[in-house]
């Protein structure tokens, strides 16, 4: 038996899961329930300035790249546990999703 | 008398033979609509980038009721994953205070504390 | 009260069947009775030919774990009395090959119990001039919880992982492995990884917590899975950010 190089898939998806679990649900309140009912808005000017600012460049990176890939992770053991077979299908579709929205984040972010 | 040991072959329901597992895979799904949400975000990210018009399309979307209910059955699934990652926190990483171990309640406390506070923050941020 | 209950029990007697199949029994209710006290009954009154293992009947040997109404117990462990509405449905082990009726084969958890090397190992070797190892009550609590397995394998047939995947190193190996970590006296961590940090040691892990819940001696293997795979990626991190920090 070998060493596994497993940490550097499941530390971020550690890391992802508390990130998910301190600031999705809020985001989602106030993206799903709080914009919808006309409770708060998120105006273009607001949001671009804290796309623009570095902080906030870090932060809206932070809440989108981890909780992605720690779905990823997840979602490739599931797939195994259904017998869907953990082979180079399931691993390709499942972090090749997270590496795009995270290129994808990062690419928008850089651009903003 | 020979040997002839039965091999009993696992079925791919397996999870689906006592609720235990059941709940399991509710738990590990929850992760799918976390990811779903993340993918939302991010298409939110690239209309921000595409300049005004674009982005008060995708604020239309998200009030949309299509957008409503995913984004309700997203909320329902997100929670339901801080409830259990909370939960199962005090196991991966024990704490020991001055000698004693700090009992898992006030773990899975703090946590929640600290999720009460980043909520706020953001809310706050967000100009509630 | 001249009650009865009824066991259904997974037969196998390998020299005459080809597969397993279900006999049924019907025994006296008693109010004390665990399920092993029926299968006691079974083998001295009514079908000699039952097997299964048991030896202390108080839950400490490890001996006695089945399948009991599809989940892993103890026989000895199981009252009549919670099971007294219905039919008991009785089976070996899951996850295990099947010797004969209720004794499952469990060598290839004797070999994953030893390739985790549970013994202390220590840097310099130790004279008996020495003197003896000292510990401290707070040491000892660091570990001492799982130094209560006893070997039962309730959580091998719990863990869907196993079921899955029978290379799998598995909860009770995992859970010695870790105490051996804790223990103040051990040198060995970095011995023990090769097994215990491959991918088919904690990796295989998914966290689904049946062995814990199951355990009848709360051993909490669970917990010192996910205890080491935060350390195992500590090491690994470590190991490759400050090459040669821990020599």
């Amino acid at each position: 038996m070998a060493r596994s190089n497993k940490p550097i898939l499941w530390f971020p998806f550690a890391a992802g899961g508390l990130v998910a679990a301190l600031i999705i649900p809020v985001l989602i309140l106030i993206t799903g329930v709080l914009v919808p009912l006309g409770l708060l808005h998120l105006p273009y000017e607001k949001m671009a300035a804290f796309a623009h600012n570095p902080i906030g460049k870090l932060i809206l990176f932070g809440a989108v790249a981890l909780p992605a890939w720690h779905a990823a992770h997840r979602l490739r053991m599931t797939a195994h546990d259904l017998g869907l077979g953990g082979g180079v299908v399931v691993k390709t579709i499942c972090y090749g999703s997270a590496w795009v929205l995270i290129v994808a984040t990062a690419v928008t972010l850089i651009m903003v | 008398m020979s040997r002839r040991p039965y091999i009993r072959k696992v079925e791919r329901g397996w999870w689906l033979g006592h609720r235990r597992y059941v709940v399991y895979m509710i738990r590990e799904l929850s992760s799918l609509f976390v990811g779903l949400y993340c993918a939302l975000l991010v298409l939110g990210l690239v209309r921000l980038a595409q300049g005004r018009a674009a982005w008060d399309g995708f604020l239309a979307v998200l009030s949309s009721p299509l957008g409503v209910l995913f984004q309700l059955i997203c909320l329902a699934f997100a929670a339901y994953h801080s409830v259990t990652w909370f939960a199962l926190t005090p196991k991966a990483m024990p704490l020991a205070l001055r000698g004693e171990p700090v009992p898992p309640k006030a773990i899975v406390g703090m946590h929640y504390g600290v999720w009460a506070v980043v909520s706020l923050v953001v809310l706050i941020a967000a100009g509630i | 009260m001249s009650e009865n209950v009824t066991l259904e029990i997974l037969r196998y007697m390998p020299e005459v069947d080809s597969e397993p199949h279900f006999q049924t029994y019907t025994i006296p209710y008693r109010d004390d009775w665990v399920v092993l006290d029926g299968l006691n009954y079974i083998k001295d009154q009514v079908d000699a030919t039952l097997s299964y293992r048991w030896s202390c009947h108080m839950a400490i040997c490890g001996s006695c774990g089945m399948m009991i109404n599809g989940e892993a117990k103890l026989a000895c462990h199981a009252f009549l009395r919670d099971y007294r509405h219905g039919v008991i449905r009785i089976e070996p082990l899951d996850h295990f090959p099947i010797e004969r009726d209720l004794v499952i084969v469990m060598d290839s958890f004797m070999e994953k119990l030893s390739s985790v090397k549970p013994y202390v190992i220590t840097q310099e070797k130790k004279l008996l001039s020495d003197g003896e190892n000292l510990q401290t009550p707070l040491q000892l609590m660091a570990f001492k919880q799982y130094t209560l397995c006893i070997n039962c394998l309730l959580c091998y047939a719990a863990c869907p992982q196993c079921g899955l995947n029978e290379k799998f190193v598995g909860p009770a190996a995992l859970a010695l492995a870790h105490r051996y970590n804790l223990d103040s006296r051990d040198d060995g961590k970095e011995q023990r990884a090769d097994v215990v940090a491959s991918n088919e040691g904690i990796w295989e892990c998914t966290f689904v917590g049946a062995c814990s819940e199951v355990c009848p001696k709360h051993v909490d293997p669970a917990a010192a899975i996910q205890q080491t795979k935060i350390s195992a990626s500590l090491d690994w991190f470590k190991a490759r950010l400050m090459p040669g920090a821990d020599r």
